[in-house]
C-alpha cells in the first residue's frame, strides 16, 4: 500500500538501505518541529487545532506530551524553532510557543479530558525527590495506573525552579499553581518543606522505586578576591528564589550581573523591578557567543539593561565591609572567541553584584555507599534510555541527571523514568521498552480538496506585544508579555507549513507525465536514474544542500526504470504534486507519530502490525 | 483545476539568469488542464527554455489558435504578449505581428486539430513564407476538448479509448514540413525535457520558421493500451534521430570528438547547436537524407530529435525585402505617405 522508500544516508556511502514509510522515524524527521521537541509535542496537529478554534483540544494535544503546555508556552526554550522549516523558506520560524500559549490562555474546561484516576492502589510506592517538572511528570504518568505517589519538597510550594527560578513577570504564579495542580489534584501526597536528608533513610521506607528530581539546585561561586567581605554578592538562582518567596523585596540602584545566560537575564529584569537604575550585564566574551536565549537577551535590553561585553572580573572592591564596585578586565578576542588578551583593567561602581555564572548538581544527601555509581565531578550514573542509575528501582531526571537544560527536557525525562519505574515495579526490564508506532491517512475529500488548509501564506512572523515600559515595573509580577491577539493568531496559524501531512507515492502508479515536478513551487522532485547519495544530491531540480533532510527515493518506476526523488529540505506541504497526479501515485497523508507512555506494551508486534 | 495557485514560496538557492529573473519569473497562471496532461510538461519546458535564454519577458509574443494546446499561452510567461485567434488562424495573426514588428520573439503554440485539419493551409504558408517562429504542435492525436474523436494525427490502427481503431491515414507534421521546405524541424516528446529544452532553445533562436511537434499524450483520452500516443508506446517506440545540444553564443565551446561524429550548425545570432547522430551518418542538413532516413524506420517508431536545419534561408522579411526597422516603429508618414505618392509610384508602372 504505501510507497517503498530508500532511506540514504550519507553514512551509509554506496550500499542503499531500502525501508519503508511505516518506520515511524523517516516520517517523524519530516516534522522537524516535533523531533526537535525532545517531549515530541505534536505541534502541526495543536496549531491546526488553534486556527479552527479548537482551544481546548489544542491544549489537550499539548499536555499529553509536554504537560506543561501554559508554563511552557511563557518559558520554553523552543528547540523546535530554530529547527522549523519555515525558518529555511522566509528566515523566520512559525512562533509555535506563542501559539502554545494562545491555547492555553484561550482553553475552556478540561477536568473531564484529564486521565481517569483508579480508586484502587495498585500497591505500588514511588517517592519523587524535588516538586519541579520531572517529578510532576512522572507522577502524572503513574497516578492513572494507580501508583501510590508521594513528593518530597524542601520548599512550602511545589514547581521546583519554575517557581524559583522563573520570575513571576514571565511566569504569573497563578499559571503555574494551576498546571502543577492539575497533576497533585490526581491524588498525590506532597510533603511540603520535607528536604530529603538521607537518601538511605528514604529507601528504608520501603518505596517500591525513587525518582530524583531535584535539579541543578547550587549557583556557581566566583572564587575572587573581596566575595566574602560583604553580603552584597548575590548567588543568582539563590537571589531569583528570595525574590520569589519574598524574602527580598529590595536591590541597590547600580547592579552588576555577571554572567550572560537566561538566568542572568531574569535577575537584571528583576534588579529593574526592584529598585535597580543602572544594570550592567557583564559578559566575557562578545555578541554572538551569550547563552542567553536571543529573545530573552532582547526583553532584557528593551527595558534599557545594558549589556557589557569583553569584560572578565578581576575582583570585589570592598572598602569597610561597603562594596564600592568591580574591577574587570577588558579583553580583546580573535574571530572565535577562543583566545584572548587583556587591553586594561577598568573599576565599575555598584551597589549589588549577582552572579548568575552557572549551576551545578549537589547530591550531598545522597550516601556514597548505596550502590549510586558517581563520577568524579560528582554526577551520578544514569543510563541515557532508562534514567535508572546504577541501583535498582532508582531513577534520575530532568536537571538532577545530566545538568542543567530546561523544562521541556525534564518533562521528557520523567516520561520515560515514568515507563522505567512502571516496568520496575511490574517485573519488567527496564530496558524492554514500548515501541513508537505511527499511522499515515489519507487527507484526500475529493478532487483537489484536502481536509487541511493548504495553501502557504506568506506572513510574517508575528511580534509579541508587551506590557508599556512605563507600566510594566510598578508591580514585580506583571506579565510583561500580553499574549497574541486574534489577529495575530490567525496569522500566526496560517504560517505553519503541515509537515506532518507527509507526501507519500506508490510507484507503480507514476506514468512519469512530470506534472508534479512541473508544479512543485520549490523544486523538490526530481524523476531521475538512481545514483549514490552524494552525487544524487548534485543532479536534482534543486540541489539537495541540507544534509540533515532525507532524500526520499522510490524504486524504479515502470516505464524508465528511473526513481522519483524527493528532497524534503523546503517541502511546504502544499499538495499540489497531489492534485496534478493523474493517477493518485502521490497522495498527501497524515502522519501520526503514536507516542508510548507508561503503561503502554512493549510488544513490538502490536504496535506495528 | 488546482485547489490553490502556486505557493509564492521558492527554494533557497533559486537561480537567477543575466536578467535578474528567476524561473518562477517566466511562470503564468494556473493550469486548468486535466492533471497529466503532456500539454503542462511543454509549458514547463517552454518556461525552462526561456528563462535559460535570458529572455525579456516583454519581448515574448505567445500566440495561439483553439483547443486544449491553444489555452496553454496562459500558463506560462504572464509579461509577454499574447493573441489567442481564431480557430487554426494562428499562423495568420503570426504573420501579420511579424510583419508589424519583426523584432519579437514569436512563440505559437498548437496542437493536431488546429494545425493538421482547420488550420492546415494555414501552417503550410507559414512554413513557405519563412516567418521568424517557433511553432510548437503540440501532438496528442486526438479531440480532446471534444472528448476524444481521432484527430489528423492519428495513426492506422491506434485506438480510441472505446476500443475501435482508426482507419484514416495521418497527416505526418515532420514530412509535410521537410516537404513544403520548412528551415527548422524537430519532433520531440512530452515526457523527456532533457531533449525538448535544448531544442525549445535552437528553435527560439532559429532565424525562420521552426517546427517543433511534440508527442503529447492526452491522459484523459488517448493514454490507454492500443494508442499509438501514449506515455507509454511513445517511451517504447522512441528512436532518437540525433541528440541536440544548443551552445549559447557567449560561452566557450570544449570541443569533444564523439565515436558517432558530431555535426555542429552555426544559429544567425552566433549561438551553435551540436548535434550527436545516434545513428550514424545522420545529418540534419540534408533534406534528402532526412527524408530517405525517415522512410526507413518502423511504421511504429517516433523519430524524434532536431531532425533538419538551414538557418541560411532567408525569411520573410530578407525575402520580401521590408525595413531592418519594425513597421509599428516607423512615423506614420513614412508608413502611409499619402494619394500623391500613391500617384507617383503608380505613375511609374504606366
Amino acid at each position: 500500500m504505501y510507497a517503498q522508500v530508500v532511506v540514504k544516508s550519507n553514512l551509509r556511502g554506496k550500499t542503499l538501505k531500502t525501508s519503508d514509510v511505516r518506520n515511524p522515524d523517516y516520517f517523524h524527521q519530516v516534522v522537524d518541529c516535533q523531533w526537535a521537541c525532545p517531549a515530541h509535542t505534536n505541534v502541526p496537529q495543536y496549531i491546526r487545532l488553534i486556527a479552527q478554534g479548537k482551544y481546548t483540544e489544542a491544549y489537550m494535544v499539548n499536555r499529553e506530551s509536554n504537560v506543561f503546555p501554559a508554563i511552557l508556552g511563557r518559558t520554553c526554550d523552543r528547540p523546535c524553532e530554530p529547527a522549523c522549516r519555515r525558518g529555511r523558506l522566509d528566515g523566520a520560524p512559525v512562533a509555535i510557543c506563542r501559539l502554545k500559549r494562545v491555547a492555553a490562555d484561550l482553553r475552556g474546561d478540561i477536568a473531564h479530558l484529564l486521565p481517569k484516576i483508579p480508586k484502587e492502589s495498585n500497591g505500588k510506592r514511588v517517592a519523587l525527590i524535588g516538586a519541579g517538572p520531572a517529578s510532576l511528570t512522572v507522577a502524572n504518568d503513574l497516578r492513572p495506573l494507580g501508583y501510590e505517589v508521594t513528593v518530597f519538597e524542601k520548599q512550602n510550594k511545589p514547581g521546583g525552579l519554575m517557581r524559583t527560578n522563573i520570575p513571576s513577570f514571565r511566569l504569573p504564579e497563578k499559571v503555574l499553581d494551576d498546571e502543577v495542580g492539575m497533576i497533585l489534584d490526581m491524588g498525590v501526597e506532597i510533603r511540603y518543606n520535607s528536604p530529603v536528608t538521607s537518601l538511605q533513610g528514604l529507601l528504608k521506607d520501603g518505596y517500591d522505586a525513587v525518582f530524583v528530581g531535584t535539579g541543578a539546585p547550587r549557583g556557581k561561586e566566583l572564587d575572587l578576591p573581596g566575595r566574602k567581605d560583604t553580603d552584597r554578592i548575590h548567588i543568582g538562582i539563590d537571589w531569583l528564589e528570595s525574590v520569589a518567596f519574598g524574602h527580598i523585596d529590595k536591590i541597590g540602584e547600580r547592579v552588576l550581573i555577571i554572567g550572560v545566560g537566561n538566568t542572568a537575564m531574569d535577575c537584571c529584569r528583576s534588579s529593574r523591578r526592584l529598585g535597580g537604575k543602572d544594570i550592567k550585564v557583564m559578559a566575557r566574551r562578545p555578541r554572538g557567543f551569550f547563552k542567553a536565549s536571543p529573545w530573552e537577551l532582547e526583553d532584557a535590553e528593551e527595558e534599557g539593561i545594558h549589556i557589557t561585553i569583553n569584560h572578565a572580573p578581576k575582583r570585589f572592591v570592598v572598602e569597610n565591609g561597603v562594596l564600592k564596585g568591580m574591577e574587570f578586565e577588558r579583553l580583546e578576542w580573535d574571530a572565535e572567541a577562543k583566545k584572548s588578551r587583556v587591553i586594561d583593567e577598568v573599576f565599575l561602581p555598584a551597589d549589588d553584584v549577582i552572579l548568575a555564572i552557572g549551576q551545578e548538581n549537589a547530591f550531598p544527601w545522597i550516601e556514597r555507599d548505596l550502590g549510586i555509581e558517581f563520577d568524579k565531578w560528582g554526577m551520578p550514573t544514569v543510563d541515557q534510555t532508562t534514567f535508572q542509575s546504577t541501583c535498582a528501582g532508582v531513577f534520575f531526571g530532568g536537571d538532577a541527571a545530566w545538568g542543567p537544560k530546561n523544562i521541556i527536557w525534564a518533562v521528557a525525562h520523567g516520561h520515560q523514568a515514568a515507563i522505567s519505574i512502571h516496568n520496575h515495579c511490574q517485573g519488567v526490564p527496564v530496558t524492554d521498552r514500548p515501541p513508537q508506532g505511527s499511522n499515515l491517512i489519507s487527507q484526500k475529500m475529493g478532487i483537489s480538496e484536502w481536509s487541511y488548509h493548504n495553501d502557504y501564506n506568506p506572513s510574517k512572523r508575528q511580534k509579541m506585544q508587551h506590557v508599556e515600559l512605563t507600566k510594566r515595573f510598578q508591580q514585580l509580577n506583571i506579565e510583561v508579555e500580553l499574549g497574541f491577539d486574534p489577529e495575530q493568531t490567525a496569522r500566526e496559524v496560517q504560517r505553519c507549513l503541515n509537515c506532518d501531512i507527509e507526501t507519500t507515492f506508490v510507484e507503480n502508479r507514476c506514468i512519469e507525465c512530470d506534472a508534479c515536478v512541473d508544479i512543485c513551487p520549490v523544486q523538490c522532485l526530481t524523476i531521475t536514474r538512481d545514483g549514490e547519495e552524494s552525487e544524487l544530491r548534485t543532479r536534482l531540480s534543486a540541489p539537495a544542500v541540507n544534509l540533515d533532510q532525507a532524500i526520499y527515493a522510490s524504486n524504479p518506476l515502470p516505464q524508465t526504470g528511473r526513481a522519483m526523488v524527493k528532497d524534503e529540505d523546503v517541502c511546504v506541504h502544499c499538495g499540489l504534486c497531489a492534485e496534478r497526479c493523474p493517477t493518485a501515485a502521490w497522495d498527501m497523508q497524515k502522519f501520526d507519530l503514536i507516542i508510548p507512555y507508561a503503561g503502554a506494551a512493549c510488544t513490538t508486534s502490536s504496535v506495528l502490525a | 483545476m488546482p485547489s490553490i495557485a502556486k505557493p509564492i514560496a521558492t527554494h533557497p538557492t533559486l537561480q537567477r539568469n543575466s536578467l535578474g529573473l528567476t524561473i518562477r519569473d517566466y511562470e503564468g497562471s494556473m493550469s486548468t488542464l486535466c492533471a497529466g496532461c503532456g500539454h503542462d510538461s511543454i509549458t514547463a519546458a517552454i518556461i525552462r527554455a526561456l528563462w535559460e535564454l535570458d529572455t525579456e519577458p516583454h519581448m515574448v509574443a505567445k500566440l495561439s489558435g483553439i483547443g486544449c494546446s491553444s489555452k496553454t499561452p496562459t500558463y506560462f510567461v504572464s509579461g509577454a504578449h499574447g493573441f489567442n485567434s481564431a480557430h487554426g488562424r494562428m499562423p495568420a495573426i503570426a504573420t501579420g505581428a511579424a510583419a508589424a514588428n519583426r523584432d519579437l520573439l514569436y512563440v505559437g503554440v498548437s496542437g493536431d486539430g488546429d494545425s493538421l485539419s482547420i488550420g492546415l493551409g494555414q501552417m503550410c504558408h507559414a512554413i513557405r513564407r519563412n516567418i521568424r517562429m517557433a511553432y510548437i504542435l503540440e501532438n496528442n492525436g486526438v479531440y480532446g476538448l471534444t472528448k476524444g474523436q481521432f484527430s489528423a494525427s492519428s495513426d492506422i490502427g491506434s485506438k480510441s479509448k472505446r476500443g475501435e481503431p482508426n482507419r484514416m491515414a495521418p497527416i505526418d507534421p515532420v514530412r509535410l514540413a521537410l516537404s513544403l521546405g520548412a528551415t527548422f524541424i524537430a519532433r520531440s516528446f512530452s515526457g523527456d525535457k532533457e531533449q525538448l529544452v535544448p531544442i525549445l532553445k535552437a528553435a527560439f533562436t532559429h532565424r525562420g520558421f521552426a517546427l517543433v511537434d511534440v508527442v503529447s499524450p492526452c491522459v484523459t483520452f488517448n493514454d490507454h493500451e492500443g494508442s499509438t500516443k501514449s506515455y507509454k508506446h511513445t517511451r517504447k517506440n522512441t528512436l532518437r534521430a540525433t541528440q541536440a545540444d544548443w551552445v549559447p553564443p557567449q560561452s566557450e565551446i570544449l570541443a569533444q570528438i564523439s565515436k558517432s561524429g558530431t555535426t555542429s550548425v552555426a544559429m544567425h545570432d552566433g549561438s551553435v547547436v551540436n548535434f550527436s547522430a545516434v545513428p550514424k551518418d545522420y545529418d540534419p542538413t540534408d533534406r534528402r537524407k532526412v527524408a530517405a532516413y525517415l522512410d526507413d524506420q518502423p511504421a511504429n517508431a517516433v523519430v524524434t530529435g532536431l531532425l533538419y536545419i538551414d538557418p541560411s534561408a532567408p525569411d520573410m522579411h530578407e525575402l520580401g525585402q521590408s525595413s531592418p526597422t519594425p513597421l509599428r516603429d516607423l512615423a506614420y508618414e513614412k508608413l502611409c505617405p499619402g494619394s500623391a505618392e500613391l500617384e507617383r509610384m503608380q505613375e511609374e508602372f504606366r
